[in-house]
Order: structure tokens, then C-alpha cells, then sequence
């Protein structure tokens, strides 16, 4: 975990200001400790968030908002209640459909992708 | 198949009380919640509490969830963390799952402490990315350090919606205006004044009509409202933001306590649907109870009293009547009382008295 420190993945262009920019790093009655970052993908894209959070932390992080498409519409969703209990924020995690990323811890090497409709099984 | 005493389903303030208080008399107690940390809503709430010191006032929310977390731990309750109650057999045998497995619980007594949920908000384009619940910002903010936008507008100015604004100026974060369909502002006068002295102008019979942006938040329009809270069209204007913040109320999570069959009444002063219950917190089933928000929306501090009250009453029901027992149910209610008495306390204090009107018959 620790090397990774010293060569950050998410080399995209511009990503790592951006990624500065949405942590906080200073605020006048919480701190929040260095955590190990940890590598995911984000629709093949590489990215990486912080060992503790939850997919959607992490996503927020990284600039992104766009979860999945809606079944009948194809609407954008994003998250909405962020503590596991609207299920706008389901997306393909590892293959897995309907994972609610709101409440999925974020693990080493997940493969996170955007959700149309219901999702395949199969 | 495991059994306990009682079953407390939700950790946060209520749930964590009602297991406290149950433990305390010697009932064998398990805790559920489908968080890995215990809390509930508490963990994000960087704000110190008002009231007396017996509901830990000046302390913040975050720390309370500590404090009410290691009281229980000290105590032998069976505490399960990242598990989810799916099912609900015979009204006596929870089903529970958690990430490594399928179990069953069975129980004496149930203490529901479910909370709520935040409530969405009929205008165009609401689904879009970037409309976010008030309580979703503060998680995002307080517990993961993420900021959710640059600059957002909060719509209601309840204590929530307030004190998340000032919440995200103090995340670096820039708050447009807060809107409030009301001609007054709803929350507490010091909050309000917090957020005026930083510049925020909060707009006092104004709504939002519509979110803009194809695939998530770029603006919001927003006009104000008549008498009737009719928008005014032509009052309608533009503001440049990414993020729209929704504080609009909550609604208590009744599902659990749909299935179990006690009477559900819909009561608008305590957000909606809500198990029937007594002044010891028990629905019209007598081994159920239910404590916090999913009672009725109110605050942290009532919550934790409810709890208290749920715990001990329940504990009695399956160990017996004891004097230790009495004496906490005793003075939870008269703090109860205390502080539905205060400015704010008469909306759940009014929804409580019309369950006391619909009295199930007994069976």
C-alpha cells in the first residue's frame, strides 16, 4: 500500500488537482488523517480513492457524478441520500449489478462501472 | 437459532439509548445496524448540541456517537454491525444478512429505531446529479472529506438546512442562497444569523422551480412564491451552481413496522406514516416498540429519551417490573415533556397528542 504514495495513479489529464481540490484538507473542527489510498476503476478509467470510504466517496472525489441511466428514461442518476436508503446509486461493481455504492466499501482493484436500467446478471 | 431478550434494530441515537438502558437492567440485548459503525446520523454532525447537560449539550453530535458507543460496549449486548434485517417471521424471528452471512434471530421484544429518510422535492429536472439531500452532503463532507460541489443552494431553512449551509462554508464551500418556501425562516434564529453574517442571503418565500443541465447540476431557477406558495413566474432567476441541497423534511422508515401488522397512522406532524404508539413507546403490538425519528421526526435529543424509555419499558416487559426500571421511564418522560414544552417542540408534541386521540382498540 505505502509505495503507491510516491507514484499516484491517476495520471489523467488535470484529474490530480481536481482530486486535491474536492478533499478537504483543512477545516476549522474536523481533521481528516492521510489514508492509504486505494486503486479502482471507474469505467476502465484508473482512479484512486482513500482506504475507509465507500465507492461513492470515492467517486465524489474523483469528479464524478454520473452513477447510471435510469431503466425507462435513460436518465442520469447520481447518488441522493448517500447512507443506503434511496437506491439511486446503483451501479456494476466487479460485475455485480445493483450495488449500492453509497454503503460499498471501497476495496483494492474494484472495477466500478455506470448502471443502465436493471442491470445484467448474466 | 440464536435468542435474546430484546432485538434493536438501528444504531444511532434511540437504538444505541434503548440498548443502554435495556443492557443497564440485565435484559439480554442485540443490536443491529446496517452501517459498519455505530451512530447513525450522528457520525456527520460536527454542531454542538443546545439544551441541558443531561442531553449533552455543547457536545458535538459526532462525539455523542462515541460516547453512547463505548457505553455499550461495556456493556454485554451483542452489537452486529454491517447487517441488514430482510425478513420477519411468526412476529418473533428476525432474518438478518450481513456481507458473510445468512442468519436468524430470535427475540423477546423488538425495538424498532430505524430513523428516516430524507425527502426528495417535486420540481423539473430533480433526478439530476448534483440535487443532493442535506443529510447526503453532510456525510459526504464530515465523514469522507469530500466536497460535494463549489457552490451549492440549500432549499429549506429548518435547523437541518441551515446548519448544513454553515457546515459547507466551513468545508470551503460556496453557499448561493438558502430558499425557503415559508415567509419566515424555519430553524433556529441563531443559526440564521451565522449564515447572514457570512453574506448568505436566505430567501424567504422563494422556491426552487428548476434544475439545469443535461447530464448533472450546471444552475438552478428559482422565483419567488404567493401567499399560496403559487410560484410567481416572472420573479424567476438564474443562480450559477453545481450542487442543489435538499432540506426539505424526512419521513420515518415504517417497513419494518409495516410488517409486523400494528396499527400505522398517518400523522403530517410526525412526517408520515408511523406505528401507533403509547407514551412507553409501544406499538399497538405489546412486545414492539419503536424510539427516534421513525416515531415521529424530531431531533437527537428526544430520540435518545424515546430510546430510553423503549429500552427500559421493554426490558420490564420480559424481566419483570423493577423500581431501577420505573425511574428511567419516569424521568425520560418528563425530559420528554421539557422539551416538546420548547419552541420547537410543539409540532411533534401536537402529533403525539392526535395518536392519543386514535387509540387502537384493545384486542
Amino acid at each position: 500500500m505505502r509505495e503507491r504514495t510516491s507514484s499516484p495513479k491517476d495520471k489523467g489529464p488535470g484529474t490530480k488537482d481536481k482530486v486535491l481540490g474536492r478533499r478537504i484538507e483543512r477545516h476549522p473542527i474536523l481533521t481528516f488523517a492521510d489514508k492509504d489510498p486505494v486503486s479502482f476503476s471507474f469505467e476502465g478509467r484508473p482512479m484512486t480513492g482513500r482506504q475507509g470510504e465507500t465507492i461513492a466517496a470515492a467517486l465524489a472525489a474523483n469528479g464524478v457524478r454520473l452513477f447510471r441511466h435510469a431503466e425507462k428514461t435513460g436518465r442520469p442518476r447520481g447518488f441522493f441520500c448517500a447512507v443506503g436508503k434511496c437506491a439511486s446509486c446503483l451501479m456494476v461493481v466487479d460485475g455485480r449489478p445493483n450495488t449500492m455504492v453509497c454503503m460499498e466499501p471501497l476495496r483494492e482493484g474494484a472495477k466500478v462501472e455506470r448502471q443502465r436500467g436493471r442491470g445484467r446478471l448474466l | 437459532m440464536k435468542t435474546v431478550d430484546i432485538a434493536i434494530v438501528g444504531g444511532g441515537p434511540a437504538g444505541l439509548s434503548a440498548a443502554i438502558a435495556a443492557s443497564r437492567l440485565g435484559a439480554r440485548v442485540a443490536m443491529i445496524d446496517d452501517n459498519e459503525r455505530l451512530g447513525g446520523q450522528l457520525v456527520k454532525q460536527t454542531h454542538k448540541f443546545f439544551g441541558s447537560k443531561a442531553h449533552y449539550c455543547g457536545t458535538r453530535g459526532m462525539d455523542i456517537a462515541v460516547i453512547l458507543e463505548q457505553e455499550l460496549r461495556a456493556l454485554p449486548c451483542a452489537v452486529l454491525p454491517g447487517t441488514s434485517v430482510v425478513g420477519l417471521y411468526g412476529g418473533r424471528v428476525l432474518a438478518l444478512a450481513s456481507r458473510e452471512r445468512f442468519t436468524k434471530l430470535e427475540f423477546k421484544c423488538l425495538i424498532v429505531a430505524t430513523g428516516a429518510a430524507e425527502n426528495n422535492l417535486l420540481f423539473e429536472n430533480n433526478d439530476l446529479p448534483g440535487v443532493y439531500g442535506a443529510g447526503a452532503v453532510q456525510t459526504l463532507m464530515n465523514v469522507y472529506g469530500v466536497r460535494p460541489g463549489t457552490r451549492v443552494l440549500m432549499v429549506g431553512s429548518g435547523n437541518i438546512g441551515l446548519i448544513v449551509s454553515y457546515q459547507l462554508i466551513q468545508a470551503g464551500i460556496e453557499v448561493a442562497a438558502v430558499v425557503e418556501a415559508l415567509p419566515r425562516i424555519g430553524g433556529y434564529h441563531v443559526h440564521a444569523a451565522k449564515l447572514a453574517r457570512l453574506g448568505v442571503p436566505i430567501l424567504t418565500s422563494h422556491t426552487l422551480i428548476r434544475a439545469i443541465g443535461k447530464e448533472e447540476v450546471e444552475g438552478a431557477v428559482i422565483c419567488s412564491v404567493d401567499k399560496n406558495f403559487k410560484p410567481i413566474r416572472r420573479t424567476a432567476r438564474r443562480l450559477k451552481v453545481d450542487t442543489i441541497c435538499l432540506a426539505v423534511g424526512l419521513t420515518p422508515l415504517s417497513e419494518l413496522l409495516w410488517q409486523t401488522g400494528c396499527k400505522m397512522v398517518y400523522v403530517p406532524e410526525l412526517g408520515g406514516h408511523v406505528a401507533w404508539h403509547n407514551e412507553n413507546m409501544q406499538t399497538s403490538l405489546c412486545n414492539i416498540y419503536l424510539a427516534g425519528d421513525v416515531s415521529g421526526i424530531e431531533e437527537a435529543s428526544t430520540a435518545m429519551l424515546e430510546g430510553r424509555v423503549a429500552g427500559a419499558h421493554a426490558a420490564a416487559q420480559v424481566l419483570g417490573p423493577s423500581l431501577e426500571a420505573s425511574q428511567v421511564i419516569t424521568d425520560s418522560k418528563a425530559e420528554l415533556c421539557a422539551i416538546r414544552k420548547g419552541p420547537f417542540g410543539d409540532k411533534a408534541a401536537c402529533g403525539k397528542a392526535k395518536l392519543a386521540e386514535c387509540a387502537p382498540l384493545p384486542a
